[in-house]
């Protein structure tokens, strides 16, 4: 019996499906300062400064520019909410910087040779025909992989992975063909031809994308939680099985829920084109692999996301900072600082869901638990 | 001409073979790691580092030894970090590989930044080229076969090793089966885990290599700090995807992809977006071997069953 005992492993590990909230959140909490206090003593040694000037630095830096943080956040969250509805169904869509690039690309394509074609065309129609050309091509990027998973099971995250640089190269492609000097760039679109395609100031060049993205935000809130579609896809991503038990046809949420996606990612390439940027280039979309990670932190939740979306984007710019106000001539220092305190996060996952039970102290309760029985008796 | 787009394909295929193979590796063991890219990026930064400590301090063989070990050892540092994550703390291997490879791409560009010196890098990547002394010989069969680097042969050599050892040998088996159905070789008694750390460690360090042979062999030294060794990385991990998890399909695989990567390069008599139309062949030649093997479902061709998903032993 001893040695039976003897050979129990000091601990084991079990499932903790019913965590409360706050203690999530707490363990969370506790991985991200962790990993604060890693980038600071990071800091310390690469740069010689204290680590509190380091975070305040930081602080100061995300918050120079508070429109730009809010943009940046908004385009971060609507990307977040492109991904998440397929997320949810444990559909890995890697693909949200392909669908975004190319929706970018059928837009600028529109805004260059429309209305060299129709001179007399009205900035209304231009505008709703760039949105519909973004919109349908960035559905046949994210529907095709649907498609294949749906009727012949195709691995979901390489085959979205890969659309990716097939977007990247087709608008490598596409600029090339279009700017006849060689360049590799597209320059800004219609920037000395009455603006064309171009979205009207609402005052402030900033509030566009923000509005748009709390509209999009609600509309998801909605949709996962409070209409059938969302309880479908909720129940795709639980259990297939389960799911065709109840008579849920998967095929049809698996490629609606990815032309959804598609829709929202038109969106966003729409407003790439028409108010961000006004160009087609190689760097739009880069966000969608930061999204997958803000997404996967918010629980793929889209209200969470608001948080988590700012989160990062709070990181990204404040480091940023951090290597200007430091002369460390290099931005790459942020890529350095989300990863730490990104791997923080991802490692207290496991505290979340999971619980250490030491065998030896639960042995030792029983015992006593028996003993005190007997006293009992 | 021809002589010269082999050549040249042989040689920027190696960058892909080395990160391909590594993933070849982790796959088997059931895990997608999208880390490679940053794993790469780690790995060429160890080289560097090498470079930088030794560089001039001892003699060019042993110079190229030192430059491997580091690469490796960081390669493997990263990879184990990936491990820890994903096979102990179980968590989301899409997630945990992308932050990876943002970590990793960061780690590059800062650290070798601050020791890169081009002179210094370009004077030394001479003894990481041309093993034989033979470059300079216009016989086509030597420029093919006899003209590269150490690090070329090192990649083929080493895709022969884990053909070998994937196919025939009886660990190489209990590897693949735990890539397959991990509970199953659980049951039958082999050590779940154990495997996973040593085959994802191990297919780390490999495909780090890849990005010491970019910075000293292929760019000659010439770049560091702005080498594109990420989207090499995800060359690699279509390639091993188009190879079909073969890893011997990927040494001839990687010079069809690096060919396609060199042939707007070599093409100049065409106009530029002629060339640039090249660049999107591989990944649509990725994308349909993808869909191949899943329509045609040849049990031999078919990603590992459980790839992606964590082993959690009391969940049944």
């Amino acid at each position: 019996m001893s040695k039976i005992e003897r050979r129990e492993p000091l601990f084991h590990i079990v499932k903790n499906d019913a965590i409360s909230f706050g203690k999530s959140l707490g363990i969370r909490i506790i991985a991200i300062f962790a990993g604060l206090i890693v980038v600071g003593i990071l800091g310390m040694i690469l740069i010689g400064e204290n680590p509190f000037s380091i975070y305040s630095a930081m602080f100061d830096g995300a918050f120079i520019d508070v429109w730009t943080l809010l943009q940046n956040t908004a385009l971060l969250l609507m990307f977040g909410i492109a991904v998440i509805p397929a997320f949810q169904m444990k559909f890995w869509n890697l693909g949200a910087n392909g669908q975004v690039l190319v929706g970018c690309l059928a837009s600028i394509a529109c805004m260059k040779f429309l209305p060299v074609k129709f001179p007399q065309i009205q900035n209304w129609l231009l505008l709703l025909i760039m949105l519909v050309a973004s919109i349908i091509v960035s559905c046949i990027w994210s529907v095709v992989p649907a498609i294949f998973k749906a009727f012949f099971n195709t691995n979901e995250t390489l085959f979205t992975l890969m659309m990716n640089y097939i977007a990247l190269t087709t608008v490598d492609y596409f600029v090339f063909t279009w700017d006849k000097t060689g360049s590799g760039t597209l320059g800004i679109v219609n920037l000395l031809n009455g603006q064309k395609g171009w979205m009207p100031d609402l005052g402030n060049k900033y509030l566009l994308p923000i509005i748009i993205s709390i509209i999009m935000t609600a509309f998801m809130f909605v949709y996962m939680k409070f209409t059938k579609h969302g309880f479908e896809v909720a129940l795709v991503g639980e259990s297939v099985n389960t799911a065709k038990y109840v008579g849920i046809n998967v095929k049809k949420v698996i490629i609606r829920t990815l032309l959804l996606g598609g829709i929202f990612c038109g969106i966003l390439g729409f407003l790439y084109a028409s108010c961000l940027s006004h160009t087609v280039n190689q760097q739009i979309g880069g966000l969608g692999f930061t999204a997958i990670l803000v997404a996967w932190l918010a629980n793929f939740d889209s209200v969470a996301m608001l948080f988590t979306s700012f989160f990062v984007v709070f990181l990204e710019t404040g480091s940023k900072f951090i290597s200007t106000k430091f002369q460390l001539n290099s931005t790459d220092y942020s890529n350095i600082v989300v990863g730490i305190i990104f791997f923080f996060i991802i490692a207290c996952e496991f505290f979340i869901r999971f619980k250490i039970q030491i065998n030896h102290q639960h042995q030792k309760t029983e015992k006593s638990e028996i003993n005190a029985e007997k006293e009992g008796n | 001409m021809l002589t010269s787009v082999i050549v040249n394909a042989i040689r920027m295929g190696t960058i892909f073979l080395f990160g391909c193979v590594g993933e070849i590796l982790t796959e088997k063991a059931g895990h997608l790691n999208l880390g490679i890219p940053g794993i790469m990026c780690i790995g060429a930064t160890g080289g560097a580092v090498a470079v930088h400590l030794f560089g001039g301090k001892v003699s060019s063989p042993l110079l190229v030894l030192f430059a491997i070990i580091f690469t490796m050892l960081f390669a493997a540092l990263a990879g184990f970090l990936y491990s820890f994550l994903t096979v102990t703390l179980q968590a989301n291997q899409n997630v945990t590989g992308l932050t990876l490879t943002t970590f990793g791409i960061g780690f590059m560009k800062f650290f070798s930044k601050r020791i890169y010196d081009q002179k210094f890098f370009v004077s030394l990547s001479s003894a990481f080229k041309n093993l034989f002394g033979l470059e300079k010989n216009t016989n086509p069969f030597v420029q093919i076969f006899l003209s590269h680097g150490i690090l070329v042969y090192i990649a083929i050599i080493v895709a022969i090793i884990c053909a070998v050892f994937l196919n025939k040998s009886r660990r190489g088996l209990y590897l693949r089966s735990i890539g397959e159905n991990p509970a199953t070789a659980d049951a039958v008694g082999i050590n779940v885990s154990l495997y996973k750390y040593t085959f994802i460690t191990l297919g780390s360090a490999i495909a780090g290599l890849g990005g010491l042979y970019y910075i000293m062999d292929r760019s000659g030294g010439t770049q560091i700090a702005e080498a594109p060794i990420d989207s090499f990385g995800w060359m690699a991990v279509a390639l091993v995807i188009a190879s079909m998890w073969k890893p011997l399909l990927a040494a001839f695989g990687s010079i069809v992809f690096g060919g396609l990567s060199i042939l707007d390069a070599m093409l100049t008599t065409l106009p530029l977006d002629k060339q640039k139309i090249f660049a999107i062949f591989p990944y649509l030649l990725t994308v349909l071997v993808l869909i191949m093997t899943s329509v045609v479902k040849n049990k031999n061709n078919q990603p590992p069953a459980s790839l992606g998903l964590s082993y959690f032993r009391e969940e049944r």
